[in-house]
């Protein structure tokens, strides 16, 4: 048999090497190389409302965002911590009616609904999945499968915080760029915040404990501390994601313990990219819109969503951002072997 | 004497509903997560089979039972067998299947009270004066044959014994010429014929819901983690507790906590015992 004997070698580009001291950054060719990716990134993301006219698509970017701070989370807690959560619904349901029960009982405004929601709610959030962070395996994901499930059941049948019906009349925004502004910004910090996160030394122990717990808990860190930090950080994304969505649509009701917010992140996730922390965020722009388009066929979108996910994890694909992010630190050339 | 009684059928009906789980995650220690959607999937096709097809009864439930056999095998042989071993994408590919299932479900308009199996046997009895319709007793009868018969399978069976190998060292069964991926898809089959036959069984006390689906999840998982990861004595102890639990609040509290004492179920077993009531020899594997 006369195969060729050769394969496909890939190397990191020079610019890239030259580039990951900050330091030794020397033309302006090295510091575009660094600087072009994000500011596109930041740049495109800021100009979009300005780009569609249309108030509905504002507002459709305005959900892109929600579900992007969904999947950061999800792509944070899944590829740097090794937690799964099905359960993105629950983070968005914690966070909206904290801030629309803040809004209509204590009649304070989203400027201060939010921040409180967030950071109360991802600290509710926390507690609550307590009991399943000292166990590795599949107890996480098992118990952030159920709390949605559960707490729309518990609503529903106590007729609790309004019930079926839900809350109305929550506090909307002073103006529609603020509306529509806050969210960006926020999609953005978290993203450069998160990035910045997993290289600290924090970073470091996430990766250890999800690669080897018992290395960890050798070194004297307490596992179980470490991941309850990692899911406060998801957490609070999620809630702040449900607290701006309950004063964008001035609503709270049992759909925000809907399926969507968990399986479309997912979906985000793992078609942009999962470990990059950008492939969620343009999963979430390519997926939401799709979604939107598709708003006539109702429940066969979590069908196509499942469909999609379950292709992209059985022929084992990378996901858009890797595959870029490849091509642009890397350079391909087939060698004789 | 009511509780006592009504107690057991919940309790063997739960532990119909969570024994599939437990043998394909004890054998293969893959989660299941498609098993609600299974659960609801035979109920549909023994439903088209009567009511389209106007099969007999028995036979369509013979025939659906074959079917979800077949399903559950394909689902494994295609999809969950590209990602073992991989934690996160095996909870994402059985959980994207169920939804999958569930969702195209109730796209296809399968929702509402029209959908409904007729029970096996009309009319009831009186046990220590409390009424009892046959169809529960029915439940019962079938729990215990499908308990004893999963014993006997694994203890005086080769396929069985290969799979109890494979439960309780992989490696050393596949030394042994066990075919470790043909021996999971006989268990995930088996699990799927064990989620369609309570299906079978419990479906005809009410109607087909796609929610159900869910609903049977997370009690399989409630009863399983209970009991114990992948132990079948676990998972039969776990569901009389937990299914005295529910008959319990929902006699003295209130009718809609069937769900949250699951959850609480699991949630207390975790904090206080988290390998189960059986699952000492993981003790140290899942416990960091």
């Amino acid at each position: 048999m006369a195969t060729e004997e050769r394969r496909r070698e890939r190397l990191d580009r020079g610019i890239k090497v030259r580039t990951e001291g900050i330091y030794a950054i020397s033309t302006w060719q090295e510091m575009a190389y660094l600087l072009v990716p994000r500011l596109v990134l930041i740049l495109g993301i800021l100009m979009l409302p300005l780009v569609i006219p249309s108030l509905y698509w504002q507002r459709v970017i305005s959900i892109v965002c929600i579900y992007a701070l969904l999947s950061l989370g999800f792509d944070f807690l899944a590829h740097f911590v090794g937690l799964v959560s099905l359960g993105g619904a629950f983070f968005i349901g914690v966070g909206g009616y904290l801030a629309a029960i803040l809004s209509t009982s204590l009649g304070l405004p989203p400027a201060l609904t939010i921040p409180i929601a967030t950071l109360v709610g991802g600290a509710i959030c926390t507690f609550l999945l307590l009991p399943c962070l000292p166990l590795r395996g599949i107890y996480f994901a098992i118990v952030t499968l159920m709390y949605p499930l559960v707490l729309a059941k518990i609503i529903e049948a106590l007729d609790i915080l309004g019930g079926t019906d839900g809350i109305a009349g929550v506090a909307s925004f002073q103006s529609r760029w603020v509306e529509q502004y806050f969210i960006i910004v926020m999609v953005i910090i978290s993203l450069f915040g998160l990035r910045r996160l997993v290289n600290e030394d924090v970073g470091l122990v996430f990766r250890g404990v999800k690669d080897n717990d018992q290395a960890v808990r050798a070194s004297g860190i307490s596992i179980t501390l470490y991941k309850s930090i990692a899911v406060y950080i998801a957490s609070a994304l999620g809630c702040l994601g449900g607290a701006y969505l309950v004063h964008l649509y001035m609503w709270a009701g049992i759909s925000l313990f809907a399926l969507d917010f968990s399986i479309l992140p997912i979906a985000a996730t793992v078609i942009g990219g999962g470990g990059t922390l950008v492939g969620p965020l343009v999963g979430s722009f390519i997926l939401v819109p799709i979604s939107e388009l598709l708003r006539a066929f109702g429940t066969l979108r979590i069908v196509f969503y499942a469909l999609i996910l379950m292709a992209f994890i059985v022929f084992g694909s990378e996901g858009i951002m890797v595959y870029a992010q490849r091509k642009y630190h890397q350079f391909e050339r087939w060698v004789k072997v | 004497m009511d509780i006592i009684i009504y107690g057991t059928i919940n309790s063997i009906a739960l532990a119909l509903m969570a024994l599939g789980f437990t043998l394909v995650y004890g054998i293969s220690r893959l989660p299941n997560f498609a098993h609600g959607a299974l659960y609801v999937i035979t109920g549909f096709i023994v439903w088209g089979f009567i009511n389209t097809l106007g099969l007999n009864y028995f036979l369509a439930i013979i025939l659906s039972l074959a079917i979800t056999g077949l399903i559950g095998a394909a689902i494994y042989q295609f999809v969950l067998i590209r990602v073992r071993g991989m934690a996160i994408s095996e909870i994402i590919a059985s959980y994207a299947i169920a939804l999958a299932i569930l969702e195209g479900l109730r796209w296809g308009g399968f929702k509402g009270m029209t959908y409904t199996l007729p029970v096996f046997m009309e009319g009831g009895v009186e046990i220590f004066g409390v009424p009892v319709d046959l169809q529960r007793l029915i439940v019962v009868g079938i729990g215990i044959v499908v308990v004893a018969f999963l014993w006997l399978f694994t203890h005086y069976n080769k396929i069985g014994l290969a799979l109890r190998g494979m439960a309780q060292d992989e490696r050393a069964a596949m030394m042994l010429g066990i075919d470790s991926d043909r021996m999971a898809v006989i268990a995930m089959a088996l699990g799927s014929v064990l989620a369609g036959l309570a299906a079978v069984v419990l479906l005809p006390l009410g109607n087909i819901v796609v929610e159900a689906g869910y609903r049977v999840l997370i009690f399989a998982i409630a009863v399983c983690i209970v009991g114990g990861l992948g132990s079948w004595v676990g998972a039969v102890l776990a569901a009389f507790i937990i299914g005295f639990a529910q008959i319990i609040t929902v006699a003295y509290i209130e009718s809609h906590f069937h769900m949250v004492v699951a959850l609480l179920a699991i949630i207390i077993t975790l904090i206080l015992r988290p390998s189960g009531l059986f699952g000492r020899q993981k003790e140290l594997e899942e416990r960091v």
